[in-house]
């Protein structure tokens, strides 16, 4: 009851700030400032009275969080009239939870979506367009490739937070130990150096998660690709993808790479590239953070970074990832929304995420201030972003995984031959892609 | 006829019917509409892009439209379906864990029947698998059977017998998520056959000692019988949450490795829920489950009827 008196009494002193000022005739003339205690004389850059928006983040919760959560802080400082409420969703559940409170009207103001589900939201309405909004402000500051996610239908849904790529990750000190003097540029140099750290230095060469997305680097390497969005083709069974399976397969097979868990292989793996009992890993700039908590890299500078090696038609190919700011379409405080985003996407905010967390800024000027420079992590990333390949912006792109994900494992179990495993994919994608050939 | 008798029931009975009508209403309400709904939905072809949303201001209507029997053709017969497959799975799957679930949950129900020391003990114990909830279930047997780290495989290890890839290989993962399903579920069935076996008269054993009935004989003639209502009973039940079990497949295996471990529930949940959600596939699923096991539980009281069970 006292609550909605409360708001009632705000809504009406908000109705009478704009009488005011519309009265006064004074427009926003976006210097922030007036400082003054006159609460009705307020500019318009202060943003507006008292609201509170919500914000879904889906980072991790132990590394990550923390660090937006000063962000969050810093922003208070500056708008104290907008509160902001954090909240913490786990990144599996994430997008179902998303898509059922969008659909009932109770979803948070401010998301953080993935570039898979971008698309997917907006196809379903559930996005607020941002064009020529204070969010999508020096929009050409944006590298190129984390901007095309969030395209839709020819509008912009959202903003890059975050993007990645998937990198060759290495134990400088076992590669040594094995005489392996430059981390790997091709497939072939890949095995070879990976059963050089088997014979030498006692430790497993190369640990492959069976996750559909880090199958993609053998996929792209060779040539192949899931889908044609262009032309409305599936192309995951093509020859060129089955043989960049089959060089992932071989890396299992010949011992090259471990005998990977089907069932937990991403905590396998980062187990045992964290215990030091994994040489190689194939994973992304989130995971760093992860690493340098094992004891493997207790020394910090022990962890390299080099872009995924080479496949078959001599060009890396690695898949880009990422996450991006988008605003609910049904949110009530869209101007702070938006102004929520500007502050957090600053680019000295996206080079402080770089130097805490080594996240890879979406800003190509963030990447030249001093901040992203230090980290240890963040410019060796910097190139392979250029060469990333970007996932087609279908509203089916999140669901193009899940199949790759089932098949890839009974691949490598053997219980499929790769030819009939991607097969079984291109069917499943038959289903979700009506009317593609 | 049938008419008559109602008319002449409702003369009779005023009273009863007077009572039992809220919880007609509150049925009506609770699984009625539901039902109706889910039905409806399956002959629609209804998914998020379509069905009513209220966006801010913006409220969008229903815009599906009737497609008649389109879904349950293409679940049932369309091109690389998996219906068949999926279904002969739940079926094995049903089969195995009610077996076992009423096999040991009877024998250790046997051993709870007699004075040992420290029974309330062992009962306490024995009842703790189903106490926990599945997630924390699940997530244990998901470490314990894990492939490099799991204490089932150090111990085969240790003892020189080899490992064993428990939740990674097709046949493998499914006999693990029926033995955990299993080990989830016994107690039930235990506490359930014990009362039932204290419901037995003790005149009877001791009549048929006396007539000098060998152990054998007296558990043949006089507690398999004296557990028939419990049984059928339960049999019944765990029939049916078997064969829409979700929660273990679901945590263990998430249907994996490929779709190795899939029943019917957790298939129709990936069929219809891992993309833009298709709530006429989700409800055609569902319609299908329930008429599968309505199939089942009339067929197991015309059977139950005919040996003089009074159902």
């Amino acid at each position: 009851m006292r609550k909605t008196m409360q708001t009632t009494r705000w809504r009406s002193a908000t109705m009478l700030a704009l009488a005011t000022l519309a009265m006064i005739g004074c427009r926003g003339s976006g210097d922030a400032g007036g400082d003054k205690g006159d609460k009705n004389g307020e500019k318009k850059a202060e943003g507006p009275q008292n609201t509170t928006i919500t914000w879904w983040d889906t980072s991790d919760s132990t590394n990550e969080a923390p660090k937006f959560k000063d962000l969050i802080q810093k922003f208070q400082a500056k708008y104290p009239n907008i509160k902001v409420e954090y909240q913490n969703i786990p990144f599996e559940q994430a997008r179902d939870k998303f898509k059922t409170a969008a659909q009932a009207n109770t979803a948070p103001d401010v998301m953080r979506a993935e570039v898979g589900w971008t698309a997917e939201f907006a196809s379903l309405r559930f996005l607020a367009p941002l064009e020529g909004t204070p969010a999508a402000a020096d929009a050409a500051d944006y590298l190129p490739a984390p901007l095309a996610s969030n395209k839709f239908g020819g509008k912009l849904f959202g903003v890059p937070q975050v993007t990645d790529v998937l990198a060759l990750l290495y134990n400088k000190g076992l590669l040594e130990k094995a005489g392996v003097k430059e981390p790997p540029t091709t497939m072939a140099e890949l095995k070879t150096a990976a059963l050089a750290v088997k014979a030498k230095a006692g430790a497993d060469g190369l640990y492959l998660n069976p996750g559909g997305y880090f199958l993609l680097p053998f996929i792209y390497g060779a040539g192949g690709d899931l889908v044609n969005a262009d032309e409305k083709k599936i192309t995951v069974n093509t020859p060129e993808a089955v043989k960049g399976l089959e060089v992932a397969l071989d890396l299992i097979k010949s011992g090259a790479a471990a005998k990977p868990d089907l069932n937990s292989g991403y905590n396998q793996m980062q187990a045992g590239f964290k215990d030091g009992k994994v040489a190689m890993v194939i994973n992304g700039p989130w995971s760093v953070a992860d690493d340098f908590s094992g004891k493997a890299f207790a020394d910090k500078g022990n962890l390299g970074i080099a872009p995924v090696p080479a496949g078959s038609t001599g060009k890396a190919g690695s898949p880009m990832g990422g996450h991006n700011y988008v605003v609910y379409a049904g949110s009530k405080n869209l101007t702070a929304s938006y102004q929520f985003i500007q502050f957090m996407n600053s680019a000295e905010n996206q080079a402080y995420l770089a130097k805490e967390l080594g996240l890879l800024p979406t800003r190509s000027s963030a990447y030249s201030l001093p901040d992203t420079a230090a980290n240890a992590v963040v410019p060796k990333f910097r190139a392979v972003i250029d060469k990333a390949v970007v996932r087609p912006t279908i509203p089916q792109a999140g669901q193009l995984l899940i199949p790759l994900d089932q098949q890839y494992p009974r691949a490598v179990s053997g219980d499929k031959t790769p030819q009939a495993a991607l097969d079984t994919v291109a069917n499943d994608y038959k289903q979700i892609l009506k009317d593609w050939k | 006829m049938a008419a008559g008798r109602l008319a002449r029931s409702w003369d009779k009975h005023k009273y009863a019917w007077g009572m039992a009508f809220p919880v007609v209403l509150v049925l009506g309400v609770l699984v009625g509409y539901p039902l109706y709904r889910g039905v409806y939905l399956s002959f629609t072809d209804a998914n998020e892009q379509n069905v009513a949303a209220t966006i801010g201001a913006l409220q969008v209507p229903d815009s599906f439209s009737f497609v008649g029997l389109r879904n349950y053709i293409d679940v049932l017969f369309g091109p690389n379906t998996k219906f068949w497959a999926v279904l002969g799975r739940t079926v094995v799957w049903t089969i195995s864990c009610v077996f076992f679930h009423y096999t040991i949950g009877l024998g250790l129900a046997l051993l709870l029947n007699r004075e040992v020391r420290g029974r309330s003990l062992y009962r306490v114990l024995l009842i703790l698998p189903w106490a926990v909830p599945s997630f924390v279930s699940a997530f244990a047997w998901k470490l314990i059977l894990a492939r490099d780290n799991g204490i089932v495989n150090h111990v085969l290890g240790t003892l020189g017998l080899g490992t064993f890839d428990w939740l990674g290989s097709d046949t493998l993962a499914f006999i693990s998520v029926i033995g955990i399903n299993i080990w989830v579920g016994v107690p039930f069935n235990m506490v359930a056959l014990l009362g039932g076996l204290q419901a037995i008269p003790a005149e009877l054993y001791e009549a048929a000692e006396v007539d000098g009935a060998s152990p054998w004989q007296r558990f043949w003639h006089i507690t398999f019988p004296g557990l028939r209502t419990v049984s059928a009973s339960i049999i019944l039940l765990g029939v049916i949450w078997s064969f829409n079990l979700f929660a273990i497949i679901f945590l263990v295996t998430r249907g994996g490795p490929g779709d190795s471990t899939q029943i019917l529930v957790t298939y129709a949940f990936s069929a219809a829920f891992e993309g833009i959600r298709d709530y006429a596939v989700a409800a055609t699923y569902g319609i299908l489950i329930l008429g599968v096991l309505l199939a089942y539980a009339t067929v197991y009281r015309r059977a139950l009827r005919a040996s003089g069970e009074v159902w």
